[in-house]
């Protein structure tokens, strides 16, 4: 009797996630899907939603209602032709966020990782303060930071160039906390060992540390890739050349033109970050296990 | 005999102290280009940030101390992007933790498939926020997928764009958006619980809601403070969003904070800029430190 109480639970439970996964993928998978349609079947399907603000021509045959679709009635390829063939304005836009996000991804990485081993193997009451002073700056909002680094870039010269972008981004504090948090649970034991066996700090460092962390590294430079390859706030205010803005800002001035173009760049843009993301799905789950705790 | 010890223990002595000070030279070489960089892009400029929000203006530098910070805080603009601001984190913060707290257990809760359920609420993580946006837009539109689905309950159509209905719409973008992250954080901290204590509740009888509460609320406070504190810094970000869906100047009610600092760049008022951004420093360090002394309060005597 109870057993069968159980199973129904478990069923029930089952279908409240499934919905709610469900709903969770809708919007990614509409994406994607609505990237494949023609201008005319989007037209169609949505045209009651961007008609007036959009260019999907009026006289086609629209929907009563708008119809959410998974798979397209016939699969297109045009707005990919377009998108890489026809308009270069886009695959600018997208050279842009590269050669804003990457530097930043491997710089950040790799500088926050010497620091968070100077904050685990040399500790101290002044090491304690910067660390500390380090959390409060993680934690303050763009609203915030945007204003030294904005004066900072006037100072330097560096306002409209990408590095008043790049600059800042190298240096923020974020991965240096997580990686922190991860290299102190590395076992003190075995970094003796390795001192024993006389390696010294730079050694330790490469071949004990780092290998250890590895998974650490990997989700802390896809959760940076994820908000850097989004950003809105520091291009619209310290890059004002819109040439050299990346595409995460331009999109959203296609969102109201070309709806089926849109969706094609989006699903674009969305390729890296799918593909760093099932490649270290485990990664960043086991990263993110042993960082979950802000204090300690 | 004393003697020879004793110089060996001054050799000893001579060497810890030495090695000593290397480690900490060190240290601070790890350290040196993480922290020269913070101090120029962050601490210095800060220190000058401070500084102006004091001075009447940059050419004149005259001291007016709490002045500009009156005239920000009587600021309408201002005021009405605070609001609208703490208004969102204070809905969509709490919601983002209960919820994704209940999900990690629901799916903590022995049902199959827990790894592809993590993956499909993961993934709106590394969809473009832009091209959500489009997608909330076919969803919200006055026209859109929404309202068809409630007219068929017989729901009259609701401007969720452009009524103060846009903040539901946001903050529905908001979870949508971060809580497969925090779900995941609580997964992990369940499955880091020390499971004899669980299973001496089991035991002695423990309800799963008794459970939860007396047991695992408390191993799971550090997180709790984390995922909170996380979720601030986000709702913050949601201007990403509001600017995507609804430009520089949206309906009323999604006028955030980050709108009215870009208008004040735009007019490179510096007074302004600073005291407002000084002001959102120490509102943040009372939040932050408030949290910090509730979790250490909660979740003291599990620690350790």
């Amino acid at each position: 009797m109870k057993k069968s109480g159980r199973l129904v639970l478990r069923v029930f439970l089952f279908l409240i996630a499934a919905g709610f996964a469900f709903v969770f993928l809708i919007p990614t998978v509409l994406t994607i899907a609505d990237s494949f349609m023609s201008q005319t079947e989007l037209t169609a399907k949505y045209g009651r939603v961007f008609a007036g603000t959009s260019g999907l021509g009026g006289t086609s045959y629209m929907a009563q209602k708008v119809k959410l679709v998974f798979i397209p009635d016939s699969v297109s390829f045009k707005q990919y032709s377009t998108v890489l063939f026809k308009s270069p304005d886009y695959l600018m836009k997208f050279w842009n966020s590269v050669i804003l996000v990457v530097p930043i991804v491997i710089f950040q990485v790799a500088i926050a990782s010497l620091a968070a081993y100077s904050f685990t193997r040399f500790r101290g009451r002044i090491k304690e303060i910067i660390f500390f002073v380090y959390i409060i700056l993680m934690l303050m909002p763009y609203q915030v930071t945007l204003v030294p680094n904005y004066l900072v870039a006037e100072w330097t010269g560096l306002l409209d160039s990408r590095w008043a972008i790049i600059l800042p981004g190298i240096v923020a504090p974020f991965s240096v906390f997580l990686l922190t948090k991860f290299m102190r649970r590395i076992s003190t034991s075995l970094i003796e060992a390795a001192k024993l066996d006389g390696a010294g700090e730079w050694k330790i460092f490469t071949k004990v540390c780092l290998p250890m962390c590895k998974s650490a590294l990997y989700s802390i430079a896809i959760l940076v890739f994820i908000d850097y390859w989004n950003m809105v706030e520091q291009p619209i205010i310290l890059l004002s050349d819109v040439s050299k803005q990346p595409l995460s800002v331009f999109l959203s001035k296609i969102n109201t033109g070309e709806v089926g173009l849109a969706f094609a760049v989006a699903t674009i843009y969305m390729i890296p970050c799918l593909f760093l993301f099932l490649h270290g799905e485990e990664y960043l789950v086991e990263g993110i296990t042993y960082s979950g705790a802000i204090k300690g | 005999m004393k003697n020879v010890s004793q110089t060996r223990k001054k050799i000893w002595n001579g060497l810890g102290r030495n090695r000593r000070s290397r480690e900490l030279i060190g240290g601070a070489v790890y350290l040196a280009p993480s922290f020269i960089g913070v101090c120029i892009f962050f601490i210095v400029p800060f220190g000058v940030v401070i500084y102006y929000s004091m001075i009447d203006s940059p050419l004149q530098h005259n001291f007016v101390f709490l002045e500009n910070f009156k005239n920000v805080l009587n600021n309408i603009a201002f005021k009405q992007a605070a609001t609208n601001t703490l208004v969102f984190s204070a809905v969509s913060v709490p919601l983002a933790v209960i919820l994704s707290l209940l999900l990690a257990n629901l799916l903590e809760s022995k049902i199959p498939g827990k790894s592809i359920f993590r993956t499909f609420f993961l993934s709106p993580m590394m969809v473009p926020v832009a091209s959500i946006v489009l997608i909330w837009q076919v969803m919200f539109h006055y026209n859109g997928a929404a309202n068809d689905f409630l007219s068929t309950f017989g729901v009259k159509k609701i401007d969720w764009l452009n009524s103060d209905y846009n903040q539901v719409v946001v903050v529905l973008l908001f979870l949508w958006k971060n809580l497969g992250y925090n779900m995941i954080l609580f997964m992990a901290a369940l499955n880091n619980m020390p499971k004899d204590l669980l299973e001496v509740a089991d035991i002695e009888g423990a309800g799963p809601l008794r459970k939860f509460f007396q047991i695992k609320l408390r191993y799971l406070s550090p997180t709790l403070l984390f995922v909170t504190i996380l979720s601030l810094i986000n709702s913050f970000k949601v201007f990403r969003e509001v600017y995507l869906l609804s430009g520089d100047y949206p309906y009323g009610g999604l006028y955030m904070l980050q709108h009215f600092m870009n208008n004040t760049f735009r007019s490179l008022d510096y007074q302004k800029l600073s005291s407002a951004a000084v002001l959102m420093a120490i509102v943040m360090v009372i939040i932050i430190g408030v949290l910090f002394i509730l979790e250490n309060r909660f979740g003291k005597d599990v620690e350790g």
